[in-house]
């Protein structure tokens, strides 16, 4: 990126940030120009009493009640309306962040929940939760000193143009004080960026050692690399250490100089004004320079941030803007209790970019029937699963629930009537009522009869709150079983006429997934499907599927394929095969 | 204060020439105070009398030039050692608590004990470095401005100077003790982002699950409420910082008023002259910034020390299982066996877990430990490894007590295979070196070879030097444990300790597993942690633990025909295995 387009795009942001927030950056811009007008005008009320109140006194050796009363009440009544300024800039510009950024996660989040799967999984997890949190708030964070540089950049022009009235000398001493203040500012911008851009990099580079190595840390230690282990760490700690210095040294040679420069300036002012102007217009403009020296730093402020908002900016777009999305019709389904009929014709998949997953699969599951799925890791098990629900569409071919293409079905059609249990079970950050119901409208009765049907009543009852318990990040952990026993229970819960099982129970208990199998086939009437690898839940199949390189190979009863398939043979008995000797 | 010493003793980067760089800063400081001593000589002496003294006041001027120049030099020097002692302490500082956590014996390194040891060497330094490179350096420079300023002051008039500070000091006061609540607001919006960045997680990685259920529309309403939260909580703690910040400029108008005032009457009465009147009107405004910034300052402060005080707890926690180093006995050479005398075991404040263990495991036998889970199995290896100390009794390998065996020779002998195979974020050739360093390509290939595992390797698009990704996850759970048991391998132990994966492994490499663990055991003492029956069908011997205590111990035949809990366990897997065909 060129330095004038990062500026250009930098501006087309702030711009954005107008025209989203108006009032609040009246506000602000309002408040940084009433600061400013009130520190040149702090800076005349002091001229004008050296000039007319303390110079007299003390050459006449006196003065009057009221001129010290008047001089007082005029420097209340500046700092007051300054300290307003204050508030209205402060107050203003933070609440203009604060909105752009709350504003933007909303978008950026409400994309996420329309754009389709086969989106979010080309794209890491990391890098969308930094595309709704750490970019947004990049991208909003020069709003911070925005509104103050725009006031401070008019007060300026304003200065320059009342020190042209006052005396040609000393506006000149201003000309060259106040840009090379913003001269430096922006050198000093220019230069920190990727020195504060690198630091950042290894800090994250030294976090992801260290989170590795403890990680590790059994294996770290029981083959005694503790010292190996250190050194990794040790280097990449120096190369931080010396980009922080690095960072330090360049703040710590500006700093001194942006606060020398302006004292310059009053030296200068000094100089150049004794014997041209009077006294009191001498100390009007030497505090004048004092008191601007502050707020001229804004503007760097507001540039230092430009490449990393622009950075940000892109990034957010990139989600905004992106136009993939999964169209829904309008059909709906008769409500019944039956089991759900659903025919799969000729269905090819491939995420993009990649050979095809699945090839030509045909699938007929009737009313009530339950159907296994076997196969190799990668034969496609898992993505069949997700186009029965529609999480995908397919490339080719068409699915149908009871006669209806899954694409003419109306948004949320499909859950009314299938579920899906993952292999990976996702628990919100809500109570066990929550994560059961999803905001839906069940009683707890309905809750408990689900619960108990995933064999998830036991250990949900012992539960302190039961219920009510928090579970997730802020909650009570639960172990991979637990959590896929309350994964079914979600889906058991909305009694779906059909049910998807991703290898759902692999972390139960063979005795426990047994009861499961057997609870399900008794008391419900839901059309089945169940990704397996053990032999006890293949055994509750009507049939089984033999899914082989994205294609259905084989489909029979369980013994049938044992006889046919040697490869099906090693997949279903390999849990039970001893050891060689 | 003493924590600072014990900084220094611990990082003597910290403190080295810190004398110059005190010297520096006062040097430093002085530059402050130059403009209102310039400005007094000026007025009382270059332009006394009513006329502009032209010489003089260029001398004056040029004088000032110079001590600025001089003090912003010494700046430069004194911020350039500054942030190279702090961040070469604090880098100094980070690999000692590094070693430390790897130091630590298990118990300190349990899972849900990491991410926070991964915080002190990473977050918690960070916030220490951050505070120094900002916060710290202006409370240095900010305190030495307060008195120098404060010294000039009352060598010019220290009625006016008590005045003045009058004038600052309700405020400082105000100031610090609102800093608490402003500290607790700080800390209520790092609470609400942390609850929004939960909520939109969910979005990214619950997003199939929201999906399949179609609940967007509740999760929606569940990331904005904590937008929103976060938004308002962002602007609250920005308007008490705002609200603090005010105290310097109300203070600077005070204490202009008393200037002004109280100023021209000791003026009048021939105390005070008209250049120092005026200095102290700049005298006030280095008041301002250090008062207004005084309380985020010490909230800062705050966090770095109590972030400080964390590493130190850490550096603190003693390394319970302590390496005898050189005073130690080396393991005798060849296949060791193992020995366990009365031990007993209990996690601090836990039940106890072993009831005193008496045991004697022969050279190049190959062991099964099983049971029930949370039955002391994995706790029997963790002793054996001395991963921990038991509580009573010892534990012997090739006749020489665990205590006494230097860390160099039992991590060279020993080797523990765990669970989750952890690997490492590099190649599958460097995850093997770190079972034995320097070891070539070719060396990892015929590691694999050796365990039957060249085909697989050879399926690899990249061989050996193909990349496992972070934690391993470019490769199946079940490749990761090839790799760990490749690592084994190469380091060609003499005990091997495997802790059995529990978790579903596609069938066709739990095959390979099964027959890599063949090949790496066979000549080898093993004891492994075994959670398929199978495991121990295939052992030399098997030990039942049950309730802290080895209940029954044999071969598999052996305890078969002995019945007891081995012959319970071994009948609810059977039935489960025969469940079909």
């Amino acid at each position: 990126m060129d330095e004038t387009g990062v500026l250009r795009r930098g501006a087309h942001v702030l711009a954005v940030s107008v025209r989203e927030q108006p009032r609040l950056y009246a506000y602000a811009a309002g408040g940084s120009l009433v600061y400013g007008g009130m520190i040149v005008a702090q800076s005349y009320v002091l001229g004008a009493i050296t000039g007319h109140v303390i110079t007299p006194a003390l050459r006449q050796h006196h003065t009057s009640a009221a001129a010290l009363l008047i001089s007082a009440a005029v420097i209340l009544a500046a700092a007051g309306v300054k300290v307003t300024g204050i508030f209205g800039r402060r107050l203003g510009a933070g609440a203009m962040q604060y909105a752009l950024q709350a504003s933007y996660r909303r978008r950026v989040t409400r994309r996420y929940l329309t754009l389709p799967m086969s989106w979010h999984a080309a794209r890491p997890t990391g890098e969308l939760l930094n595309n709704a949190n750490s970019d947004v708030e990049a991208t909003w964070y020069p709003i911070a000193a925005f509104p103050f540089a725009s006031g401070v950049a008019v007060i300026m022009v304003v200065v320059l143009v009342a020190l042209l009235l006052t005396s040609l000398p000393l506006a000149l001493v201003g000309c060259l004080v106040f840009p090379a203040v913003v001269a430096v500012n922006a050198f000093y911008a220019r230069d920190m960026s990727p020195k504060v851009g690198r630091s950042q990099q290894l800090r994250a580079e030294v976090s992801g050692i260290a989170h590795e190595s403890f990680d590790g840390a059994l294996v770290v230690k029981t083959l005694g690399r503790e010292d190996s282990e250190t050194a990794r760490f040790e280097a990449r700690v120096n190369e931080l250490r010396d980009a922080l210095v690095a960072v330090g040294r360049l703040r710590g040679t500006f700093d001194p100089l942006l606060e020398a420069i302006p004292n310059l300036g009053v030296l200068a002012v000094l100089l150049v004004g004794a014997g041209r102007v009077d006294t009191a217009t001498l100390v009007q403009v030497a505090y004048l320079f004092v008191l601007l020296a502050f707020p001229l730093r804004s503007i760097g402020w507001l540039l230092a941030e430009v490449p990393r908002s622009v950075n940000g900016w892109d990034r957010v777009q990139e989600v905004l803007t992106e136009t993939a999305g999964m169209a829904y019709g309008s059909a709906t389904l008769v409500p019944t209790t039956a089991g759900a009929r659903l025919t799969a014709r000729g269905v090819d998949f491939a995420y993009d970019g990649h050979a095809p997953v699945l090839r030509g699969i045909d699938l007929d599951l009737q009313p009530g029937r339950t159907v296994a799925v076997v196969g190799t890791t990668g034969a496609g098990k898992s993505t069949l699963t997700g186009l029965l629900v529609r999480l995908v569409d397919p490339g080719a071919g068409s699915i149908e629930l009871d006669g209806t293409d899954l694409r003419e079905l109306a948004r949320g059609a499909v859950a009314d009537h299938v579920a899906l249990v993952a292999q990976q079970t996702f628990v919100f950050d809500d109570t066990v009522r929550g994560n059961v119901t999803l905001g839906a409208d069940l009683s707890d009765d309905a809750v408990w009869a689900a619960l108990r049907l995933a064999r998830a009543d036991g250990f949900v009852a012992r539960i302190e709150h039961g219920l009510d318990a928090m579970l997730g990040e802020r909650g009570t952990t639960l172990s991979g079983g637990q959590r896929q026993r309350l994964a079914l229970a979600r889906a058991l819960v909305r009694t779906p006429r059909l049910l998807v099982l991703d290898d759902a129970t692999s972390a139960v208990d063979t005795a426990v997934e047994r009861a499961i199998l057997d609870g399900l086939r008794e008391e419900t009437d839901a059309t089945t499907l169940v990704v397996a690898y053990r032999k006890a839940t293949i055994a509750l199949a009507d049939e089984v599927l033999w899914l082989d390189g994205g294609r259905i190979a084989d489909r029979g009863s369980h013994a049938d394929l044992l006889a046919r398939h040697p490869g099906y043979a090693a997949i279903v008995s390999a849990y039970d095969t001893p050891a060689a000797p | 204060m003493r924590a600072f010493r014990r900084i220094g003793r611990l990082a003597p980067q910290f403190t080295e020439g810190i004398r110059v760089t005190l010297l520096l800063a006062l040097l430093a400081t002085l530059g402050r105070i130059v403009v209102p001593v310039v400005i007094e000589a000026v007025l009382d002496h270059g332009l006394r009398g009513g006329h502009a003294h032209l010489g003089e006041i260029r001398d004056e001027v040029l004088l000032g030039a110079a001590a600025i120049l001089l003090t912003a030099v010494s700046a430069v020097a004194m911020n350039a050692r500054l942030f190279r002692a702090t961040e070469s302490g604090l880098a100094h500082l980070r690999v000692l608590t590094f070693r430390h956590v790897h130091d630590l014996s298990m118990l300190h390194q349990q899972a849900e004990r990491r991410g926070g040891l991964t915080s002190r060497v990473t977050s918690d330094v960070d916030t220490v470095s951050v505070f120094m490179q900002f916060s710290g350096i202006f409370l240095v420079t900010a305190s030495g401005q307060l008195v120098v300023a404060t010294i000039l002051m009352f060598v010019y008039s220290w009625q006016l100077a008590l005045l003045v500070l009058l004038s600052f000091v309700p405020l400082g006061v105000m100031s610090r003790r609102l800093q608490p609540t402003l500290s607790a607001a700080y800390g209520e919006v790092r609470r609400r982002v942390g609850e929004m960045l939960g909520a939109i997680g969910e979005s990214v990685v619950g997003a199939p699950t929201i999906r399949a259920y179609a609940v967007e529309g509740r999760t929606a309403e569940r990331i904005d409420a904590a937008v929103e939260a976060t938004r308002r909580t962002q602007y609250d703690a920005q308007r008490l910082a705002v609200g603090v910040y005010l105290g310097g400029e109300s203070g600077a108008a005070l204490a202009n008023c008393f200037v002004v005032v109280v100023g021209v009457l000791l003026g009048i009465g021939g105390h005070l002259s008209l250049g120092r009147l005026v200095a102290f009107l700049f005298l006030v405004t280095l008041f301002v910034n250090p008062v207004s910034v005084m309380a985020d300052a010490l909230n800062e402060a705050q966090n770095a020390l109590a972030a400080f005080a964390r590493v130190l707890d850490v550096l603190d926690t003693p390394t319970d299982v302590a390496d005898p180093g050189e005073a130690g006995t080396p393991l005798p050479p060849g296949p060791l066996g193992a020995r366990f005398e009365g031990v007993r075991f209990a996690y601090p404040s836990g039940p106890e877990i072993l009831h005193g263990i008496d045991l004697e495991l022969a050279p190049r036998t190959r062991v099964a430990v099983v049971g029930e889970t949370g039955g002391g199995k994995t706790t029997l290896a963790k002793l054996l490894t001395r991963l921990m100390d038991p509580s009573a009794g010892t534990v012997s390998l090739g006749g020489v007590p665990l205590p006494a065996v230097p860390f160099s020779s039992l991590r060279q002998r020993v080797v523990v295979v765990p669970q989750d195979g952890f690997l490492f974020d590099t190649t599958i050739a460097d995850n093997v070196a770190y079972g034995r360093d320097g070891i070539t390509d070719e060396e990892v290939a015929a590691a694999f070879r050796a365990l039957g595992l060249g085909r697989w390797l050879a399926g690899l698009a990249d061989g050996v030097r193909t990349r496992v990704g972070e934690r391993g996850e470019a490769l199946s759970v079940g490749e990761r444990q090839l790799v760990a048991l490749a690592r084994a391998y190469v380091a060609d132990p003499d005990l091997l300790v495997l802790d059995e994966a529990t978790s579903a492994v596609d069938p066709a490499t739990e095959a390979r597993i099964a027959s890599a663990l063949e090949a790496l055991t066979r000549g080898r003492t093993s004891v492994t942690v075994a959670h398929r029956l199978s495991t121990a069908e295939a052992a030399d011997e098997v030990l039942v633990v049950e309730g802290g205590e080895v209940v029954q111990r044999g071969t598999h035949a052996e305890l078969l025909a002995e019945g007891g809990t081995y012959g319970r366990l071994h009948a609810a897997w059977d039935a489960q295995r025969t469940a079909v065909g």
